[in-house]
């Protein structure tokens, strides 16, 4: 809602600057987003009378001007607007001056004529084209009246006002209107607002004799008010009427539609003009839309009617949307000699979706919408009336319609000084709420500190005593009130274990190397279904903004993959990200809301270490990619041992891909994209893990209990064997733990070897395998025979050759 | 020439020799020389017999004196051939310490998980819990437990990705703060919680709108809880994030779970108030909003809304990390490129 001043200042005394005002309307009310002077960086721009204007001689369209510009002579001035004639009172922008766009106005000549100045349109001092009266948008702008030659035009413009940008909230939609403002300021500043109402003077037809008007429903238009103007005469509104409207940002049309406007802006009640003569009959009815009714409103656009559409109607068929558009065909034009004017209450989710359904939000739906001051339905229809009459002559018919009538109300709220103080913290007395009552114009009566207040139907937003309070805590002030913490019971602000092991999982990535990637949740269906864990049916958005976030992850790789093509392209090649987040699975297409489990994915490409002065580069390959897993499994004390299984994904190399289970139970896996997968992604070879969080965090758990240090040495004895290629490090691990004895603490393979030296289709592996007794130093001979079981066991179950 | 006279000229010429030893080899040559059992000391001493009774014990004294002496010299001769060749060997092992130190792999948290866990931390200190909720929500507490009932004109602030016309991508976090309201259990103390976590909304992606951000909102509700509470709890939260000199400012605000409702401006830091285009010429930047839990929210909840009451507020973690560190286009949160990750190294921690 845009602001004027210099109107504001019509109903009270402001005198606070514009720029206080809006400071203080932000810390109290509503929060005024900009002040602006529509003169602000113009100079120089003043009124020129046009003595003389004849054709250029070299042009075809310019024309040379005599202007009086308030000095002893005339000045030439060439002027290229099709509308430029003799006569005219006109804006002139001298040598010298700046115009919009902060454009320099230079003496210069035109096609060999002097030109010293320019005549100026609305545009080019700065006005939006949308508020520019239609006769003046293709050419210069000539002012109604005579005025005097060498005046600034700012102020006759209505340029020299401060214009304020009130965001209005949805629950202060009494603040859409200027005297809901002057009452808000009132507020604020502690004044009361004074409004004059035009007096209106009805003629002697009483309006029964030209119309009748019915409701059909009246939760669908719980007011509805029609008054008749006869024998008008439309022509442009007086100017300081136009400025009002253009500097609030509306377009001046005619004497009739503009006082609809700016009824509008005083009352905040939207009101509707129709040509009365092109009704087809002279009875109104306000009803719902019939199916397959149609309506062309003013903007041109045609629409089909649904039956929740309220349409006001001439007897026969839609005329206007109620609270939205009118129609094209009842449309105040030139022409009009009579017209039909209408002020009522709309039901509002009603005005509300049709505005919506039609793409048609306006000025009045969005009133309709957030509600109207019920208390001046009729004052404002009556106010409409006298305007019209001032400007458009003609009678005003006796008496007005009423189809259906509300009694606005007061509403009474009762509340305790005590409660407003426990709400807000503060040790208010009577006195000081007393006065902030009565600064904002509600009539409230006190007794031992009980107040009853009578919201006025102006305020239509206060029903409960939060809303009261509300109003006393902005008027008293928010930057007045105390500022504490809570008291009463101490509540324990930590992590839950799992909030901690998530955050641990995370540190721990971070150390090893991974960066944090977020990517979107919503995918298209076939990388929701990629690098899965389990089946799972799709979750699909009903409407989504785009194919490309229809539906929501089933896994965090694609993601991954998605980031690593981005950085790709980017020239970013040695790239390690991790993923915390949500997958989204279901059991089936019948399931609605699916689970939401917590993922860890990590996917490395590229070089895992740079090539440095002291150290060489090293490329991630399975083993990297493993380690980490293997590390991060590691910090949850995992009860059940954790074990690598050859698996085959589709999306993974059939070779390199390993399924990773605690004890029996599947919780992820790591390995190679499938290098047609990461064709597909446009990545290189890339390396992937990804683990179901939520199931690992569900395992049992070893407590950690501390064992006392060895006190007698350990013995080591390394064990080299060849075997087929197709014997896995598992196996030979389970021989040598099977078959190890009760000293052998730990198995550590420190050598893998396959080729020119190895018989082909084997290879050789070595293993340290270190002894010890907690109780007692180990003998050579326990050592020795304990080392040759295992030995005996490698060569028999694996058919090992001891090397 | 007496024995005296000879242990005289044993010490001078040993002791020369032992201080022009250049090695420790020499030095024992010359100790075992002159302390050995051949060696003149052990002669002299050898050679006391032939002395007169009362002479021997002078003579003996003196010629332990003269050994204690040789003795000592070589060790200090030893010492100090010791630190010469530890200091040569440590001379030699000089490095240029300007070399870059050998690089340790670490990774970066994502900017917005360290703004989330900035604040879950400032939280967590005034006693509150963290509750996570669920991103795929319905419409009951998403809306209407909200005091946003269909057709409630707030919903169209709110653009939303319906899966069902009952299930939807949660569009804010309030719904963790109405789950709460309705499970918990007041016997066992006042609420104190915040919700950090992904929202989504019906929005083409650009430099300041993605349909996918994050949000936190907390709630306080108790028996006794004022908006002076809220004023202190924002104000303490606001100076540990944004710094303590920041100046607030509380506006009057709208929102339907809350009244009053309040908008939160911190004074600019890039201009400290006078005006610059980070805060829009207007010295101020809006961080948060929040108010009096509704009634009708408490309500919706089964919640004795005469007896308990308290406070909400909302920010968003994107709108946080893009003022703290100058961040002018949302998506870069989620593109990942990994130059822009990598600079949020924590540095500042």
């Amino acid at each position: 809602m845009k602001v004027s001043y210099q109107w504001l200042q019509e109903y009270l005394p402001v005198k606070a600057t514009p720029a206080e005002l809006a400071d203080n309307e932000s810390r109290t009310g509503l929060e005024v987003t900009d002040v602006k002077v529509p003169a602000d960086g113009l100079k120089k721009i003043v009124v020129g009378h046009v003595l003389e204007c004849v054709p250029h001689p070299n042009s075809d369209h310019l024309h040379i001007c005599q202007v009086d510009i308030g000095e002893d002579e005339p000045t030439q001035i060439i002027c290229g607007a099709p509308n430029v004639a003799a006569g005219q009172y006109v804006i002139v922008a001298l040598p010298s001056a700046r115009i919009a766009g902060n454009v320099k106005i230079k003496k210069g000549k035109m096609r060999g004529e002097a030109s010293n100045g320019m005549l100026c349109a609305l545009q080019e001092i700065g006005f939006p084209e949308s508020v520019v009266p239609k006769e003046f948008v293709n050419g210069i702008y000539v002012f109604p009246n005579a005025e005097t030659p060498g005046d600034s035009v700012f102020p006759l413009l209505g340029m020299d006002d401060a214009i304020l940008d009130y965001d209005i909230t949805p629950n202060r939609a009494d603040c859409m209107s200027m005297r809901g403002v002057a009452w808000e300021t009132g507020a604020m500043y502690n004044e009361v607002p004074t409004f004059k109402e035009p007096e209106l003077t009805e003629g002697t037809t009483p309006i029964a004799d030209l119309l009748t008007a019915a409701v059909n429903d009246e939760k669908d238009a719980p007011s509805y008010q029609l008054r008749v103007l006869q024998n008008v005469d439309i022509k442009p509104s007086p100017l300081w009427l136009q400025i009002r409207l253009w500097n609030a940002g509306i377009r001046p049309i005619n004497n009739i539609v503009d006082v609809t406007n700016y009824i509008m802006l005083t009352y905040g009640q939207p009101m509707h003009a129709f040509d009365y003569d092109k009704l087809q009959s002279d009875k109104i009815l306000v009803r719902r839309a019939h199916d397959g009714e149609s309506l062309t409103t003013l903007d041109g656009n045609d629409h089909d009617l649904t039956e929740e559409d309220i349409v006001i109607t001439d007897g026969t068929k839609p005329v206007a949307l109620a609270g939205v558009m009118g129609g094209l065909a009842t449309e105040i034009t030139a022409d009009t000699k009579n017209v039909v004017l209408e002020s009522a209450l709309f039901q509002p989710t009603l005005v509300r979706k049709t505005a919506q359904r039609y793409n048609l939000r306006s000025e009045a739906s969005s009133r309709f919408e957030k509600g109207i001051n019920t208390a001046t339905i009729n004052e404002a229809l009556d106010a409409a009336a006298a305007l019209m009459n001032q400007f458009a002559g003609g009678e005003v018919a006796q008496g007005h319609l009423s189809a259906s009538s509300i009694e606005p109300l007061s509403v009474g709220i009762d509340i305790s000084i005590d409660r407003i103080n426990h709400v807000l913290g503060t040790a208010l007395d009577v006195p000081t709420v007393l006065g902030i009552f009565k600064q904002l114009g509600f009539p409230t009566h006190e007794s031992d500190g009980l107040f009853s207040v009578s919201i006025p139907p102006r305020r239509w937003d206060i029903h409960i005593d939060a809303d009261l309070i509300e109003e006393v805590a902005r008027i008293y002030g928010y930057d007045n009130l105390p500022s504490t913490l809570p008291t009463g019971d101490m509540t324990l602000g930590h992590l839950t274990r799992k909030q901690q092991e998530i955050r641990g999982t995370r540190r721990y990535l971070e150390s090893a190397g991974l960066t944090e990637a977020i990517s979107y949740s919503l995918t298209t269906a076939e990388k929701a279904q990629q690098f899965t864990l389990t089946d799972s049916a799709l979750t699909k958005l009903d409407f989504p903004m785009t194919q490309d976030h229809a539906y929501l992850r089933q896994n965090l790789i694609t993601g991954l993959l998605e980031d690593l093509a981005y950085n790709l392209a980017r020239k970013q090649n040695d790239v390690a990200f991790y993923e915390q987040g949500r997958v989204f699975l279901k059991e089936d297409d019948a399931t609605i809301r699916p689970d939401e489990v917590e993922y860890v994915a990590g996917a490395f490409t590229g070089l895992v270490r740079q090539r440095n002065w002291n150290q060489t580069k090293e490329a991630v390959d399975f083993y990297y990619a493993k380690g980490v897993v293997d590390g991060l499994l590691k910090q949850y004390h995992l009860a059940a041992p954790v074990r690598y299984e050859a698996v085959q994904k589709p999306e993974m190399h059939p070779g390199r891909t390993a399924a990773i289970y605690v004890g029996d139970v599947y919780v992820g896996f790591v390995g190679e994209v499938h290098p047609e997968t990461a064709k597909a992604y446009e990545v290189k070879t890339t390396y992937v893990f990804e683990l179901n969080l939520d199931l690992v965090l569900a395992q049992d758990r070893q407590k950690v209990v501390s064992q006392p240090t060895a006190k007698f040495p350990a013995v080591t004895r390394d064990v080299a064997l060849q075997v087929a290629k197709e014997v896995t490090n598992e196996q030979i691990m389970d021989v040598i733990t099977k078959n190890g004895g009760r000293f052998l603490t730990s198995v550590k393979l420190f050598d893998v070897y396959a080729g020119e030296k190895i018989a082909h289709g084997e290879k050789s592996l070595a293993y340290t395998l270190t002894y010890q007794n907690a109780k007692a130093t180990l003998t050579e001979d326990e050592v020795n025979k304990a080392f040759a079981k295992v030995v005996d066991h490698l060569e028999s179950d694996l058919d090992a050759k001891i090397r | 020439m007496t024995l005296r006279d000879t242990l005289r000229t044993i010490n001078d010429q040993n002791l020369a020799k032992i201080q022009q030893a250049t090695n420790l080899k020499e030095l024992n040559e010359i100790r075992v020389g002159v302390l050995g059992k051949k060696s003149p000391i052990t002669n002299v001493l050898r050679g006391m017999k032939d002395l007169k009774k009362e002479d021997r014990p002078v003579v003996g004294q003196f010629a332990n004196e003269i050994r204690d002496g040789l003795v000592t010299a070589i060790d200090n001769q030893k010492a100090a051939l010791e630190q010469k060749r530890l200091d040569q060997k440590l001379a030699h092992e000089k490095l240029d310490v300007t070399l870059p130190g050998t690089p340790v792999v670490d990774g970066t948290p994502h900017v917005l998980m360290q703004v989330m866990e900035d604040l879950e931390d400032v939280f967590m200190g005034m006693g509150f819990q963290i509750v996570r909720g669920y991103e795929v929500e319905d419409e009951h507490h998403n809306f209407e437990m909200l005091n946003m009932p269909k057709d409630h004109p707030a919903r169209d602030m709110q653009d939303t990705f319906y899966i069902t016309q009952d299930v939807l991508m949660r569009t804010h976090m309030s719904p963790n703060e109405a789950r709460e309201l309705e499970e918990h259990d007041f016997s066992e103390g006042p609420i104190k919680m915040i919700g950090p976590g992904k929202v989504y909304r019906r929005d083409t992606d650009d430099a300041t709108h993605s349909h996918q951000f994050f949000q936190m909102e907390g709630q306080v509700i108790d028996k006794h809880i004022t908006m002076a509470d809220l004023k202190g709890t924002l104000e303490y939260a606001i100076h540990s994030f944004f710094g303590a000199d920041r100046e607030i400012r509380f506006r009057p605000s709208y929102f339907p779970f809350t009244e009053p409702s309040i908008e939160v401006d911190i004074s600019c830091f890039n201009c400290n108030g006078k005006g610059c285009a980070v805060c829009k010429y207007t010295g101020w930047i809006e961080v948060l909003g929040a108010g009096m839990t509704h009634p009708n929210v408490l309500k919706a909840a089964h919640v004795d809304a005469d007896v308990y009451g308290g406070f909400a507020f909302g920010l968003g973690i994107d709108r946080f990390a893009m003022l703290k560190y100058g961040i002018t286009d949302i998506r870069q949160f989620y593109q990942n490129d990994i130059r822009f990750l990598s600079q949020f190294n924590g540095e500042d921690k």
